[in-house]
């Protein structure tokens, strides 16, 4: 059941990154969250606007909070959800994406959300599927709706977003989220600073128009806000990081840090958190953290891209 | 695609013939009798001889691609010598060099005489690159004297580097007895670990893992050291980055017998192909950067690389229509090279016709020590047929190559490869008319 989009809020019918998203789209998208939250904060937090849209969640790779945040934005929406996860299907016994591609458009779902450890998978299905396709996060290349939660929070916070100071830490050669924070947040006017070992900084990543620094001190002094990335566990195997103990000690963000600079930066965290590794606990507890406000976020953003995307009274 | 047997005597007429080895650049007629060629300039056609109207098209010496995979025997669904030769032909070359990373491998002499032996069937001729190694591992040298009695023109691991410093020095010295180039892949195999691109910035917003330059770089500059240490002869496969470039320009200064070929895809493109994951732009060494090209052409004017090799390399769509990082390496060339060197290279000042028709045809040969095919009387006949201004779209439907993984799909392209004449046979993507 493919609708002809007219008066369409977003230029694109998927959402696959924020690399080349207008300031103006992604203005409609955080608007729209924030009415997305007011249903949150309802007692009965259920509307009917995605009733008789059909949403799949594609799983290749785990990540149960990402996918219980999609679950829960298509439950409040009344939309019908079919789950694919890696474990347990087709999809590890060898069942190419191609085939998953053709079943899905032979079952003539509307939504698909994928989340897959190759960077472009879900523009791979984008090009051969009728469904509207979102990005729930594609290997080290875009994870458009957690950038968008995380301005979400940034614009409750500090009202607007343009000339925010916002440093990223950690891992950037394998974040996502770094990628379309970048994207999202320069279109958006604010600033950015990546900060990490230059083991984990890609390579021209400067090309980007960001301020790149290897002094975590450097990041929090200059910084309004400070998105800590959770560090993957096994990076200490290949050669890129010494031991797990240097990185905490050299960028784990404390108090004891914090309080050197003359005012605290917002702490953000894509989550979940490696307590004591990126962060200590005294700083992801404190007042200073909105991480509990990105989870709450997430849901709400994750309502407004699937309503912007699909919902029948935006395809009239 | 079936090859035409040529009239006792045909006249060619109308063409454009170059030949830079004879300073020739003229439009004229060329009479073919039985396969040589008897009269170059003006034909006065007798009553016994068929004549072809060419309509301006270019004749010229065979070309002859030094660097393909023609999948067979192992892979037969990408790629068969016949198919090859076929897509060979389609795109103007006489004659091809087959790399040995088959299966089995070309490691033994019965492989080698068997690939030749598959490929007397078509007109475009096969010559075999053995493999350095047993097996392409890397370990132990092949049984080089015999495989070049048997046909062998050249020794390449290509698909990997000779990571052993010391096996690559023993194969350059043994080499030296049966006057063979070693063919090097350079790419430093703990660089590139788990690399699906050029790393670059393109690498960086697309979340690929790189291929990096110096990957190449540092491959080439140990070849290049043991070639110069041993006196061997080296042949740098698709060399695709300026370091690498500047290196092998240092050590021919230098005297080191070291030469170079450059592909169409790396001339052509840059990693910014590589934008919406077609996986037809993912191959090794990868797209590199406009730096690197604007080398390349300059290298390929200079004659510093001496020869343009496709790396035709065909995979089926089971192997690339996949996501990028899982597709496997390689793209079609056969089919568009001329076309691509006349028309992004000629046709935009980069190149003149006769050094294009150089690094096609005199070039390769002269690095393997071939015979040079000719546009002179006497001569055997051995030619390259392309029209220089007719335009064409690269269409995939229409390859003869059994695979569709070309990054140049849909490219519309001026000057359009006709086919060879070779001996007596004509064989190509043109009907002859006579
Ligand atoms: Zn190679």
């Amino acid at each position: 059941m493919d609708h002809e989009r007219k008066n369409r809020p977003l230029t694109s019918r998927h959402l696959l990154g924020l690399e080349g998203l207008a300031a103006e789209e992604i203005k409609t998208i955080l608007d729209a969250s924030e009415a997305m939250k007011e249903i949150l904060d309802r007692p009965i937090k259920k509307v009917p606007t995605l009733r008789g849209v059909t949403v799949v969640n594609l799983f290749f790779e785990a990540s149960t909070r990402t996918r219980i945040s999609f679950e829960l934005a298509e439950k409040r929406l009344s939309a019908d959800l079919v789950n694919f996860t890696k474990i347990g299907s087709s999809v590890s016994k060898g069942e190419t994406l191609l085939d998953t591609a053709r079943n899905i458009e032979a079952m003539r779902v509307e939504v698909v959300v994928i989340r897959h450890q190759s960077p472009g998978a879900p523009g791979f299905l984008a090009d051969r599927l009728h469904s509207v396709v979102i990005n729930a996060g594609d290997g080290a290349h875009e994870h458009p709706t957690q950038a968008l939660l995380d301005m979400l929070t940034l614009r409750q916070k500090f009202g607007d977003l343009k000339g925010l100071r916002v440093a990223i830490l950690g891992d950037i050669s394998h974040s996502r989220v770094a990628m379309s924070n970048v994207y999202g947040l320069k279109a958006m006017g604010a600033e950015v600073m990546l900060c990490g070992p230059p083991t984990l900084m890609p390579r021209n990543i400067d090309a980007l128009g960001v301020k790149v620094s290897y002094k975590v001190d450097e990041a929090i002094a200059w910084a309004d806000a400070l998105n800590v990335l959770r560090l993957q566990l096994e990076r200490q195997q290949s050669a890129l990081l010494p031991s797990l103990r240097e990185y905490a000690l050299t960028f784990g963000i404390t108090l004891q840090r914090l309080g050197k600079a003359k005012r605290t930066p917002v702490i953000l965290h894509p989550g979940p958190i490696n307590r004591g590794v990126e962060i200590e606990s005294a700083v992801a507890d404190s007042d200073a953290s909105v991480i509990l406000d990105q989870v709450t976020n997430g849901v709400a953003v994750r309502m407004a891209v699937l309503v912007l995307l699909s919902a029948p009274e935006v395809l009239m | 695609m079936e090859s035409y047997i040529l009239p006792d005597r045909l006249c060619l007429k109308n063409a454009r013939l170059i030949d830079p080895a004879l300073n020739l650049d003229q439009v004229g007629d060329l009479l073919l009798e039985r396969g040589i060629i008897t009269s170059v300039g003006s034909v006065s056609a007798s009553g016994n001889t068929l004549s072809w109207n060419l309509n301006g098209a270019i004749i010229c010496p065979g070309f002859f691609d030094l660097h393909v995979h023609l999948r067979e025997p192992g892979n037969e669904v990408a790629e068969t010598i016949r198919s090859g030769q076929e897509s060979a032909a389609a795109g103007g070359f006489t004659a091809v060099a087959a790399m040995p990373n088959t299966t089995p491998p070309l490691d033994q002499a019965g492989v080698v005489r068997w690939v030749i032996e598959q490929a007397s069937f078509f007109p475009v001729s096969v010559y075999p690159v053995a493999a350095i190694t047993r097996g392409r591992k890397g370990e132990e040298l092949t049984e080089m004297v015999e495989l070049r009695q048997s046909g062998a023109i050249a020794f390449s691991d290509d698909g990997s580097w000779v990571l052993s410093a010391e096996v690559m020095r023993r194969a350059l010295e043994y080499s030296l007895l049966v006057d063979a180039p070693i063919i090097s892949h350079a790419e430093e195999p703990t660089l590139s670990k788990g690399g699906q691109m050029h790393e670059g910035e393109m690498s960086t917003r697309l979340g690929l893992p790189g291929l990096p330059r110096i990957s190449e770089d540092v491959a080439t500059l140990r070849d290049l050291m043991l070639a110069e240490y041993t006196g061997g002869r080296l042949h740098l496969a698709h060399v695709s980055t300026s370091g690498a470039l500047a290196a092998l320009e240092a050590a021919q200064a230098r005297g080191v017998k070291v030469s170079g070929e450059a592909t169409p895809h790396h001339l052509v493109l840059t990693d910014g192909a590589v934008v919406g994951y077609d996986t037809s732009t993912k191959m090794k060494p990868p797209l590199r950067e406009a730096e690197d090209a604007s080398s390349l052409w300059k290298a390929i004017k200079s004659g510093v690389i001496a020869a343009i090799a496709t790396d035709h390399a065909p995979h089926t769509s089971e192997d690339k229509e996949v996501p990028y990082d899982e597709a496997s390496f390689g793209a079609l060339g056969l089919e568009t090279a001329v076309a691509l060197l006349w028309d992004h290279g000629v046709g935009k000042g980069l190149l003149d016709p006769f050094e294009m028709v150089r690094r096609f045809c005199h070039g390769p040969r002269a690095i393997v020590g071939l015979p040079i095919p000719a546009l002179k009387e006497g001569a055997p006949v051995e030619l390259t047929v392309f029209h220089p201004d007719e335009e064409w779209q690269v269409d995939k439907t229409r390859f003869y190559s059994k695979s569709v993984n070309s990054p140049f799909v849909g490219w519309k392209l001026t000057g359009r490869p006709w086919g060879i004449l070779k001996g007596q046979r004509w064989a190509g993507r043109v009907e002859p008319k006579f």
